[in-house]
Parts: structure tokens; C-alpha cells; sequence
């Protein structure tokens, strides 16, 4: 009686829903159809965009018809990681930067094959490399800087730095002294309220820019030295200090409301929240190059980008490259720079763009992205590396002992490596 | 003599009824501190609806968190909808709900009057089975139970013609059917069955009734407590169904609200949206709960579980 009444509600239910799941198949009749995955689910701006290409490359030809489902970016991960597992993976995926090499080797995805042309034209870091294949390519890129009020620095005598000539540590360390005694409590927002990848994101720039890196990028295979060297225990000192002297604290909230409400006089933060910042605090907002650390101002790149799913048929492969080729169009490239406020990709569509060309008010971002931008390591252990990164720089915050916290991350790293043989590498 | 023995006595018992009143005051002092308390979350989340982001911001330090001042209005309602397609992902989860609610309360009261008053060989076995499931992490399964349901036959209308085709992903019927049967549903109604006197189902069979006669007829009419119990713990779990939909549901018009939350969740949080939208999400929640308040604690208080 039991199985029959759950087999009676099985049956009943089995039948009162079936989406429209065409996956990449071809249907024979039409057009093929081409579904498209992105993480943009809740961003009308982004989503008003990709209507604007997939109706345009629709109309452009009959052979091809793209069909476009969104995801919230929170669950997009999760999502594309059960699809793989049921083997239900569409053809067109996005992915954050960092996440490519681990689906790459994960055989989730397959070469990208766009002509080089194209992505030679494009900003390194909008471009995703593993083992010398392209795999990923971005309509854009964001980057990170310090936001300043010109009239707060003038009247604490503090130098503007420039891209040419960026704050040393000695100056930068000596800025924030000199705020917090102007009367700021806490005069630096690292935006450390904030969790997850931003943390590998924002602050492992900082220490290349020292010297370190969160792992030795020569043979990926370890992150000994680079991680626990003496370059970076000396940045993770200073990062100590900095939350231990006052400067800088975790309390939040995340972004740059405490930036906007003169809460703080320096802001680390994106390329995302200019807009604001500048419709706030005006010509007084100065979007300034990141610290000098002894190596070079660094700041991260690589951001959302196009891959195509390893899964995906042949005609629909075709199909789907003809679509990214169709959809890196300068105008593209533009009406996604000016809805979303991030770099374009392209020199052309950079050119074309009202807040990053030539004189849009945003222009220092595109600047600060072509100077300095350095992608994160490329290996399929980045997930790993990325949360052993903030493991360790939470600890360090918190008042952790500098060394054996960057030593467990090493040994965390180093495990997850040799447990997956080296990754291929 | 008389009169002046009653005095003290009153006076006694007037200092009694003072200690008392005295008590009573405090102890409602405390209740109505503690309903604060546990009131602040709901009121900071209403009133945050009502607060630009920036507002909401500045005000989270102090007492104006909780209250409704400066620039208030419904702004954030009506972004929400722009967002989100609120109506259809509350529709959604309502549908969900009542099936696994609906349908488990059958199933699972069966499979619980089956091992608590049915004699068979292996029940003792069937039911250490099912009690050692509760112990396995739903979290620990769910990706080979999406390529399990990925590869499950399924018939379907499409056109007015039935098709026949494997994959449960992007459904209602994924959603649903692994969350019908349920090892604690089960443990609990085959527990409260076997408190129900066996000379019942003895007095029944004598007058001819079959096992399914019994079980509808005597069982399920005096286990009211179990089946109120049974639907107000399984109802929340299903209404707050976060990770199974994310990796089974692609379709957006098949997702239910707690997938709607992360549309909020871009590179800035819009806090205001994210406190309306759960504020609309809550409030089916809230109404449910006051509505059968009565039955909620008594079921609960009955059978000595909470969720």
C-alpha cells in the first residue's frame, strides 16, 4: 500500500511539469538551438545587454538560435557544478576569471578557438590561459584603487600620488598616521567586512606588489617560498599592523558607504562602486593608483568571461563560436562598459566609452588596468589556494602569529596539490 | 479574640497577594523583554524595507536601525519587482510546499502505520534502515542524487502528445518527490502509531476491517498531534529549499523564493531590496505560523519534538 500510494504520487507528479530543457541539441526542424548560461540573473542592466547581441545575432542569420537562461551569480557555481555532474552542461557558460583553469582541467570546458585576432585585442587579463589553450574570453575587466578626497589629502599636506609615481609604503604608512590624527577614527576602508574570493581578489596583489604570491607560479606545484618567504611575511606584518594600529578595521559594512559618508579617508575598493562615489563626493573624488609595495604597484584582473562547455556538439560548437565572435563587437563591448560601469576589453570600445575614454571621468581605471593588472594564478587548485589565502589573512587580522598562519595555508595548498598529482602539471 | 486572630491573617494574605502581583509583574516584565528581543529581528527587517540603502547603512549602529525614520517609503518594494519575478517564485514555493507537506503526511503516516502495527519478516531490519538515514547529511548526497534524478525516465505532455524521455532536472517533480518520504516524518508517526491501543486494530479486524480500513478509519482520526506535527516541521525545510533547486532547477520560472535571494547579491548588495523581498517572503510564513500558533505548541509540547 505504501509503494503504491508513493508510486500513485510519483506517476501524478512526473508529468505535471517538464521545462522546456532543449540543452545544445539540434531539433532537426530550424534553427539549432544554442542555450546560453549566465551568472547575471538580477542585474537588468547586464541582462538588457545580452538581449540586445542575442536578438541581434538571432536576426543576423537562420542557422543559430540562442537561448539564454540566467542565474543569480551567488548559486551560479553550484549550478554549473551539478549540471556538469548530471552531464547537463549547456554550450555557452560564463565564469569568473580565476574558476576557468579548474574547469578546464575539470573537463568541463573545451578550447575556446576564437580567432587570435580577437583575442589579441583584447586585454590580457580579459583572456583566460591554461596550459598555452585560451579557454575563456571577457566583453570587460574590473579594477580595483584607492579612493581619496582631494581636499581631505591637501589639508593633511599628504602627496597625491600618481600612476608615474605611486605611494611607497613608507608614504602610504605615514598618509594614514597623519589622517587618523586629522580626527578619522579608522582612516582606511580595506574593505575587509567583505568574504570569500575578494580576499585572494584584493589583497594578493598587494603581495606580489611585496614579492610573495599566494603560490610559485613557475611549475604551480607549490606554494613553499611564495606564501611563507620573507617578502611575505613582511606584507602580512604590515597587514597586521595596520588593523592593530587602528587604521583599518573589519567592521563594514561592504563597499564604500563608509567612503561616501566620510567615515574614512581612503577607500580600497572597485571599479563598481565609482559611479556612486563620484555622483556623491563629485570633482573632489580621486581615484588613485594602488600602494607601491617595493615591487610595483599590482591589482588584480580577470573577471567574467565566455567559455564553451566540452559537452557541446559539434554544429552547436560551430554555432556557438560564431556567436562570440558576432557578440565581441566594439558597440557591445561599450553598452556593457556604460551600463555596468567596468573597463572594456577592447582599445576601441575603451575609446568609445563615456566614462573610460579619453575624457570619461572614470578614465584612471582603464589606466590602472593596463599598468598593473596581473591575473591570478591559473591552475585548477585556485579554488583551494584562494580559500587557504583568506584563512590565513583572517587569522592574521585577528592577531594570528604571522609565520605558522602562513605556513598551514602553505600545507594546505601544497596537500590539495599533491593529492590531485600535481594537477597535470 | 476571634477578630483579632483574623487580622493578621488577612494581612497575611494581602501581603501574599502582593508577593504575587509583585511576581506576576516581573515575570510579564521579563516575557515582554524577551518578545522584544526576539522581535528585533522582524522589526529591523520591515523597517529596513522601508530605508534607501545608503540610510540603512548609516542608521545600523543605533536605535534608528529599528525604527521607521527619515526617508521612508516603498521604493524597494517596487525594485524588488523589477529584480525578481517575486509572484511567480512565491507561487512556486507554494506549490512545492503543499506537495511535499501533502503528499508526505500520506506516505510517510503509511510507511509509519506499516512498522508500528503491522506484523512482517524485516520490519525490525526496514525500520533500523530508516532510522539510520537521519544521520546522512542531505549535503553529502545531493550531487549523486543530481545525476541519479538527471537520468530518470519521465513522461510528459508536450503538443497535446505524451513523450516519453529521461531527466528530471528543471521540474516541479525534482523539486518534490525526494523530499516525500522522510526517515523523521516516519520515525515519528510509526512512534506515536505504536502509543494507540493494538486492541483497536484486534476490534476492528474482528469486524472485518482490512489493514487500510484501519489505518483510516482508527489510526489516522486519532493521530491528529502527529500529523500536525509532521506538516509544521516539514513545511519549513520545504519553503526554505535553497541548494537542491539551485543545482536541479535551470529555468527561472521553476525556481522557488530562497533561490530569489542571491538575485539581490551583485557586487553591491542592494540591502533595502534584500530586506523587502524578505519581508515578502517571510510575511506567508509569519501568517501560517500565527494561524495555527495554537496547534504549533501543542503538537509540539504532544510529542516533545522541536524543529
Amino acid at each position: 500500500m505504501v509503494a503504491a500510494a508513493s508510486l500513485l504520487g510519483t506517476v501524478a507528479l512526473t508529468g505535471c511539469a517538464k521545462a522546456s530543457h532543449d540543452g545544445a541539441s539540434a531539433d532537426g526542424g530550424g534553427p539549432t538551438k544554442i542555450t546560453m548560461w549566465t551568472h547575471s540573473a538580477g542585474n537588468p542592466g547586464e541582462l538588457a545587454v545580452y538581449r540586445r547581441i542575442i536578438d541581434d545575432f538571432n536576426a543576423s542569420q537562420g542557422e543559430y538560435q540562442i537561448v539564454q537562461q540566467n542565474f543569480p551569480q551567488g548559486s551560479y557555481n553550484d549550478a554549473v557544478t551539478a549540471a556538469a555532474a548530471a552531464r547537463k552542461l549547456p554550450c555557452l557558460i560564463d565564469m569568473d576569471g580565476p574558476v576557468m583553469p579548474n574547469w578546464a582541467w575539470a573537463g568541463y570546458l573545451q578550447p575556446l578557438d576564437l580567432p587570435a585576432s580577437l583575442t589579441d585585442s583584447l586585454l590580457p587579463t580579459a583572456v583566460g590561459t591554461y596550459r598555452g589553450k585560451v579557454y575563456s574570453a571577457g566583453y570587460w575587466d574590473a579594477a580595483l584603487s584607492l579612493f581619496a578626497r582631494r581636499s581631505v589629502l591637501e589639508k593633511n599636506g599628504i602627496r597625491i600620488p600618481t600612476v608615474e609615481q605611486p605611494w611607497t609604503l613608507a608614504e602610504f604608512d605615514a598618509a594614514v598616521g597623519k589622517l587618523k590624527d586629522s580626527g578619522y577614527k579608522t582612516p582606511l576602508d580595506l574593505g575587509a567586512a567583505d568574504k570569500g574570493e575578494w580576499w585572494s581578489y584584493a589583497y594578493s596583489p598587494m603581495l606580489q606588489s611585496a614579492g610573495g604570491d599566494e603560490i610559485d607560479r613557475s611549475g604551480m606545484r607549490t606554494a613553499q617560498g611564495a606564501l611563507n618567504g620573507p617578502a611575505a611575511v613582511a606584507f602580512f606584518s604590515w597587514f597586521q599592523k595596520a588593523f592593530k594600529e587602528g587604521w583599518a578595521n573589519s567592521d563594514g559594512p561592504v563597499g564604500n558607504q563608509n567612503f561616501v559618508d566620510d567615515k574614512v579617508a581612503l577607500s580600497y575598493t572597485g571599479v563598481w562602486n565609482a559611479k556612486d562615489a563620484l555622483d556623491k563626493v563629485g570633482s573632489d573624488l580621486l581615484i588613485l593608483p594602488p600602494v607601491d609595495f617595493g615591487k610595483g604597484p599590482r591589482i588584480g584582473g580577470g573577471s567574467w568571461q565566455w567559455g564553451i562547455s566540452a559537452g557541446c556538439g559539434k554544429a552547436q560548437s560551430e554555432g556557438a563560436r560564431k556567436y562570440l565572435e558576432f557578440s565581441f563587437q566594439d558597440k557591445y563591448l561599450t553598452a556593457f562598459s556604460d551600463s555596468q560601469v567596468v573597463i572594456p576589453a577592447t582599445a576601441g570600445a575603451t575609446a568609445a566609452s563615456k566614462y573610460f575614454g579619453p575624457d570619461g571621468a572614470l578614465r584612471q581605471f582603464a589606466v590602472l588596468s593596463q599598468k598593473f593588472a596581473l591575473a591570478r594564478p591559473a591552475t585548477p587548485g585556485y579554488p583551494v589556494v584562494s580559500t587557504s589565502f583568506e584563512k590565513a589573512a583572517k587569522d592574521i587580522m585577528n592577531g594570528a602569529d604571522v609565520k605558522p598562519a602562513l605556513d598551514a595555508a602553505v600545507q594546505a595548498i601544497d596537500s590539495d596539490i599533491k593529492s590531485n598529482n600535481g594537477y597535470g602539471n | 479574640m476571634a477578630e483579632t486572630a483574623r487580622a493578621p491573617r488577612a494581612r497575611t494574605e494581602t501581603s501574599e497577594q502582593q508577593l504575587r502581583r509583585r511576581r506576576r509583574a516581573w515575570s510579564y516584565l521579563v516575557l515582554v523583554g524577551l518578545s522584544v528581543f526576539f522581535l528585533f529581528p522582524l522589526v529591523f527587517m520591515f523597517v529596513s524595507s522601508l530605508k534607501p540603502d545608503g540610510q540603512l547603512l548609516s542608521d545600523i549602529g543605533g536605535w534608528r536601525a529599528f525604527l521607521p525614520v527619515g526617508d521612508i517609503s516603498l521604493h524597494n518594494y517596487g525594485a524588488v519587482f523589477d529584480r525578481v519575478p517575486v509572484g511567480r517564485f512565491l507561487l512556486n514555493s507554494l506549490f512545492v510546499t503543499v506537495a511535499i507537506v501533502g503528499l508526505g503526511l500520506v506516505v510517510n503516516s503509511m510507511a509509519g502505520f506499516a512498522l508500528s502495527r503491522m506484523r512482517w519478516r524485516g520490519r525490525g531490519l526496514v525500520t533500523s534502515v530508516v532510522i539510520a538515514t537521519l544521520i546522512v547529511p542531505f549535503e553529502t548526497i545531493a550531487v549523486p542524487l543530481v545525476y541519479w534524478v538527471a537520468h530518470l525516465p519521465i513522461l510528459f505532455l508536450q503538443d497535446g502528445t505524451l513523450v516519453w524521455d529521461t531527466g528530471w532536472l528543471d521540474g516541479y517533480q525534482v523539486q518534490i518527490v525526494p523530499f516525500v518520504a522522510n526517515a523523521f516524518s516516519i520515525f515519528l508517526f510509526s512512534q506515536y502509531f505504536s502509543t494507540i491501543p493494538t486492541s483497536l486494530d484486534e476490534a476492528a479486524r474482528i469486524d472485518g476491517a482490512g489493514w487500510f480500513t484501519i489505518y483510516r478509519r482508527i489510526v489516522v482520526p486519532l493521530s491528529g498531534p502527529a500529523f500536525a506535527t509532521v506538516a509544521i516541521l516539514t513545511f519549513l525545510p520545504a519553503w526554505n529549499q535553497y541548494l537542491w533547486p539551485t543545482m536541479v532547477v535551470q529555468d527561472e520560472k521553476l525556481r522557488p523564493v530562497m533561490v530569489g535571494m542571491q538575485y539581490f547579491f551583485q557586487d553591491n548588495p542592494a540591502w533595502g531590496e534584500v530586506m523587502a523581498y524578505t519581508s515578502m517572503i517571510t510575511l506567508p510564513v509569519l501568517v501560517v505560523f500565527l494561524a495555527f500558533q495554537r496547534s504549533f505548541v501543542s503538537s509540539v509540547a504532544a510529542s516533545g519534538v522541536k524543529g
